[in-house]
This record gives C-alpha cells, sequence and structure tokens, in this order.
C-alpha cells in the first residue's frame, strides 16, 4: 500500500490564521438560565464532603461498633478507617504500624481513595468547572487569561489515574470483606442490623464506582483494535460500557454513601443511637 | 398569536450590533424559520447560512440565547410567550457577516489528520473487518460537521491563541475514529499529544453536551485516546511490557 499520510507538505494550507475579528456582542455569556447552580451545587456538595471527612478523619475514636477483643469477629468499622492499620486502631486490620504512631489511623489510608477520586475523570470535570472556572458551564467566558489544560503539573499527575483505580480494587475488596464482616455479631453469632444494610450497600456502591471508572473500561478493551480476536476482553469491555455512562451517578451515591456509613458507625458506636437488629 | 421579539447579531468584521426585530408567532416553527420570514420581510439583507432544515447539514449553528444549537433544530415553542430570543454568530469562529462564521479552521486541522493508512490485504486479496470491529467508530460517523462542538470548547473559545495547536472535540472523534480503525497502522498518539492539543482538553464535557447528534464525544473518543496516551508516555507498567515483550505494535508513528 502506499497511502501518503504526512501532511507536513501541505503545511502552509493547514496553517491557522489567529486574532480575526468575532461576532456576537463581547459579553460573558448570553445564556439565560441558570447554568451556575451546577456549578453551585457542585462546590456545596463536595465542600461539604471535604468537611466532613476531615471531621471523620480526625475524629479518631468512635470509628467501630463491635466486638473489640477475642475473636476476629467484629461488626462495623468505618470506611474511613478501613483497613485499620496501626495498633493504636480501635479495630486493627492489619497492624502493619507500629505504637509510635498515635494520630488518626485514617489519614495512613486515606490518601488512596482520595487521589482516586481527585484524579478521576468525572470528578475533574466537576473540580474544573466548580472550583477553577474552566469554565463554569459551557458558552461561559472562564476568567483565566492563560490556559494550558492538563499538560503540565500538578494537572499532568492526573494521568496515574489508573495506579490510583489499582488501590482503589484493592479497597473495594476490603469494603467488602468490612460488609460481610457487618454479618458478624459479637459472640459469634451471624446476624443483621440496619448497619448491615448500610455496609452492603456501601460496597455495591463503592464496586459500581469502581467498574464504571473510564480507566478501567481502558483496561478492559480500550486498546484493542480487533475485538474479533479478543472476545473475552470484548465480553469485559461491553460490561463496563453498560455502567459507565452513569459514573458520575455512581460517584455521587457511593460519595454521599461512605459518609454516611462512617456517621452511622459514629452514632452506634458513641451510643447516640442503637442499631436495629432484623434478626 | 402572539409576537416574536428576535434580537439578532448584524454585522462583519467591522463591528456589529444586536438589531431587534418583531414578528407574528407562528405554530409548529422552528428558529430558522423565524430567520428567514425576518429575511423575507424585514431584512432581505440579513446573512444565514443554511441548507436541510433538518439537522443532518450542520450549517445553520448559532447561538440562540447564549446556547449553541442547530437553528433548525430548535422549536420557538420552547421559549417562554414574550421571551426575547437572542440570536447571535458562532463566538469561536472569525465573523464573515450576520450569522455566518469562516468555519474554515475545523477543515485545516482535518487536512491535519494522518489518513488511514490500511495494513496489507490477506492473501486472497480482500480486507475482512468484523462488525464487532468497526462497531465503535460507528457513533463518530454520525458527525454532521455543525462545529458546534468546536465552537462550545473553552480551550479556543476563550483562548485564541490556542488555535494553532489545537484540533477540537470533531476532530479528536476523526481521529479516535481513525486510531480504533481494524485496518489501520498509523499511530497517532504523539502527534495529538504534543500538537493537537489532547492534553488541552479538560474533559469538561461541553462539547457532548451541545452536539445536536448527541454523539459521547469525551466518553467515547476523548478519555479513551487520552488512556491510550497515558498507556504509551505515563504508565510505567506497559512501557516496561512492552520492552520485555518486545510487542512491536506493527505501526508507524506520525508526528507532523
Ligand atoms: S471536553 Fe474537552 S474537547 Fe470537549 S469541550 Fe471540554 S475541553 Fe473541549
Ligand atoms: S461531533 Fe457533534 S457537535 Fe461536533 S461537529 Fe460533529 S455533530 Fe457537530
Ligand atoms: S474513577 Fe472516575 S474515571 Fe476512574
Ligand atoms: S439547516 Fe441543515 S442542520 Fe440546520
Amino acid at each position: 500500500m502506499t497511502t501518503t499520510n504526512t501532511n507536513s507538505d501541505n503545511n502552509s494550507i493547514t496553517a491557522v490564521e489567529i486574532g480575526k475579528p468575532r461576532g456576537g456582542p463581547k459579553v460573558r455569556t448570553l445564556r439565560k438560565d441558570k447554568w451556575w447552580i451546577q456549578p453551585l451545587l457542585t462546590t456545596i456538595g463536595l465542600s461539604l464532603f471535604v468537611l466532613y471527612g476531615i471531621w471523620a478523619a480526625l475524629r479518631n475514636g468512635d470509628y467501630f461498633a463491635g466486638l473489640l477483643s477475642g475473636t476476629s469477629a467484629r461488626n462495623y468499622l468505618s470506611p474511613f478507617y478501613s483497613p485499620c492499620v496501626t495498633h493504636g486502631c480501635q479495630y486493627t486490620t492489619v497492624p502493619i504500624i507500629g505504637t509510635w504512631y498515635n494520630i488518626s489511623p485514617a489519614i495512613v489510608i486515606l490518601i488512596f481513595p482520595m487521589g482516586f477520586r481527585m484524579s478521576c475523570y468525572y470528578y475533574r470535570k466537576a473540580y474544573y468547572r466548580s472550583f477553577w472556572f474552566s469554565p463554569p458551564a459551557c458558552a461561559v467566558t472562564e476568567p483565566h487569561k492563560k490556559y494550558s489544560g492538563e499538560r503540565k503539573f500538578p494537572l499532568i499527575i492526573n494521568n496515574i489515574h489508573r495506579y490510583f483505580w489499582y488501590a482503589a480494587v484493592v479497597f473495594a475488596a476490603i469494603l467488602t470483606i468490612d460488609a460481610v464482616n457487618a454479618f458478624r455479631f459479637p459472640n459469634g453469632q451471624i446476624g443483621m442490623g440496619l448497619g448491615t444494610l448500610v455496609f452492603i450497600i456501601n460496597a455495591v456502591l463503592i464496586w459500581l464506582y469502581t467498574l464504571s471508572c473510564h480507566s478501567c473500561r481502558h483496561l478492559t478493551g480500550g486498546r484493542v483494535n480487533l475485538f474479533s480476536k479478543a472476545p473475552i476482553r470484548l465480553w469485559f469491555w461491553k460490561k463496563v460500557s453498560v455502567i459507565n455512562p452513569h459514573h458520575q451517578l455512581y460517584a455521587w451515591l457511593s460519595l454521599i454513601w461512605i459518609a454516611f456509613t462512617d456517621f452511622y458507625v459514629y452514632m452506634v458506636s458513641s451510643g447516640m443511637i442503637h442499631d436495629p437488629r432484623f434478626f | 398569536m402572539a409576537d416574536l421579539n428576535v434580537k439578532l447579531w448584524r454585522g462583519d468584521e467591522n463591528g456589529g450590533e444586536l438589531v431587534d426585530y418583531n414578528i407574528e408567532a407562528q405554530d409548529g416553527e422552528v428558529v430558522l424559520d423565524v430567520v428567514h420570514r425576518i429575511q423575507a420581510t424585514q431584512a432581505p439583507d440579513l446573512a444565514v447560512r443554511w441548507n436541510c432544515k433538518a439537522g443532518k447539514c450542520g450549517s445553520c449553528s448559532a447561538e440562540i440565547n447564549g446556547k449553541p444549537s442547530l437553528m433548525c433544530m430548535t422549536r420557538t415553542s420552547v421559549f417562554e410567550p414574550g421571551e426575547t430570543i437572542t440570536i447571535t454568530p458562532m463566538k469561536t469562529f472569525p465573523i464573515i457577516r450576520d450569522l455566518v462564521t469562516d468555519v474554515s479552521f475545523n477543515f485545516k486541522m482535518l487536512k491535519r489528520v494522518p489518513a488511514l493508512k490500511p495494513k496489507p490485504r490477506e492473501a486472497d486479496g480482500t480486507y475482512r473487518m468484523y462488525q464487532e470491529d468497526i462497531e465503535r467508530g460507528q457513533e463518530f460517523r454520525k458527525c454532521i460537521e455543525c462545529f458546534l462542538c468546536q465552537n462550545v470548547c473553552h480551550v479556543i473559545r476563550d483562548h485564541e491563541e490556542n488555535k494553532t495547536n489545537y484540533a477540537g472535540p470533531r476532530l479528536f472523534i476523526r481521529y479516535a475514529d481513525l486510531e480504533m480503525h481494524p485496518l489501520d497502522t498509523n499511530d497517532r498518539l504523539s502527534l495529538l499529544q504534543d500538537k493537537m492539543g489532547l492534553g488541552m482538553c479538560n474533559i469538561t464535557k461541553c462539547c457532548t453536551e451541545v452536539c445536536p447528534e448527541h454523539i459521547h464525544i469525551t466518553d467515547n473518543a476523548i478519555i479513551p485516546l487520552k488512556e491510550r496516551v497515558v498507556g504509551d508516555r505515563y504508565d510505567p507498567l506497559v512501557w516496561l511490557g512492552k520492552k520485555i515483550f518486545r510487542k512491536s505494535k506493527a505501526k508507524t508513528t506520525v508526528t507532523e
């Protein structure tokens, strides 16, 4: 085949002239609808979560409700503190970090889910629009003079999203174990309380969020050009492609629910409420 | 029926203004009908580009109350009675006159796209492709080249200087289509990242929001391309894998 494909020879025809006058009034936007509502809601929602997260992470107490000693049986460990990896934990999953560490164990692990969400394609859109106004809404002029996209530090770091995804899968697995453990009640009994349900929903939402990730979609088959030769990857890719369009929804649901799960554990652990038991 | 209050941008490269028109409303009309009636009755010199009046030729792109839209696909019934309808030309491209802009930028960017370079034919002299191999790209071929996505993209809408090295969403779907093509052997990823501004896009999805063909530009073209670039450039594991297994891609890297 002799298809030529370089365009270097016609660079002159493809040269773009810039700075020619544009039409329309010189205003920020002509939109009349309430375009600012969405960025506003996003800002409020994300800020509330961050504030809650700081409170939850620094609380360093009341993040576990269940059997404190003896068997590995336990029920509710807040997802903000799971896995609990320090000796000082109210419930230790694996004691990786020794007794010298005496601030909140949440801080050690939260870096992973935080990095995952910070570099998530959806949250990127959300914070670029709502916190950075780049742009605040479609066809609304952004306030910045210069713009370099995601090509420079620090935003270029977002390209490592898939590594956070690997960690996120581990975390989703751990939260699933937590949900299973939420069926185990003190004294080794199997039971189910309202909290168990809260934990199951939490695990399901986290999985939906994690598996609908764009990097996950890429990993399953994004690189494949010949799906006819890769039927298994095609199968996985198609499955992920079903949930991927709802990624934004899962991002919010799982965010709200993980905070609620933590708060539920806090309420039970601090004695504010009594966890209603189904059986 | 009540009257429609319409503000139209009138002007050329030397400047212009919004001019008010008042015209009787009629049932079942789209904005393009109204513009045509204004042209027929009140402003015979009004410049407006259109062809199909069916949302398929992509000529009648404009901004209606600030929203990039096709005039022929925007019904007048969506406006409140008495509401003023403001129609302006696409903001991102140079003005020619009134509602008509010079969209040649997009065709220049199209010319820069390295063409399909198919792999050799099979032994019997044919090419074979299966439905599942070409399915992903079919969505991209629904594009009617209205350039509303290019117009709304803040990378060039708000930063004229970026135009020299920015293909834009319409062309990103073209690149995606070719990159995912089962027969193609060109590798355009470096070109995309270095000279076509793929990394400039911050996936804020306005292109997807305005596309009249509802092409999932960001989710199905831009992000998959970004992920491919990540694999090539920023993922040490993929890089290592390629070194160890010497997976030659049998691809030609095009950088111009
Ligand atoms: S998603 Fe990217 S290409 Fe689309 S409008 Fe936004 S910045 Fe432009
Ligand atoms: S991708 Fe959609 S918005 Fe962009 S030019 Fe094609 S049809 Fe128009
Ligand atoms: S988690 Fe949102 S794209 Fe990966
Ligand atoms: S006139 Fe053809 S798309 Fe509107």
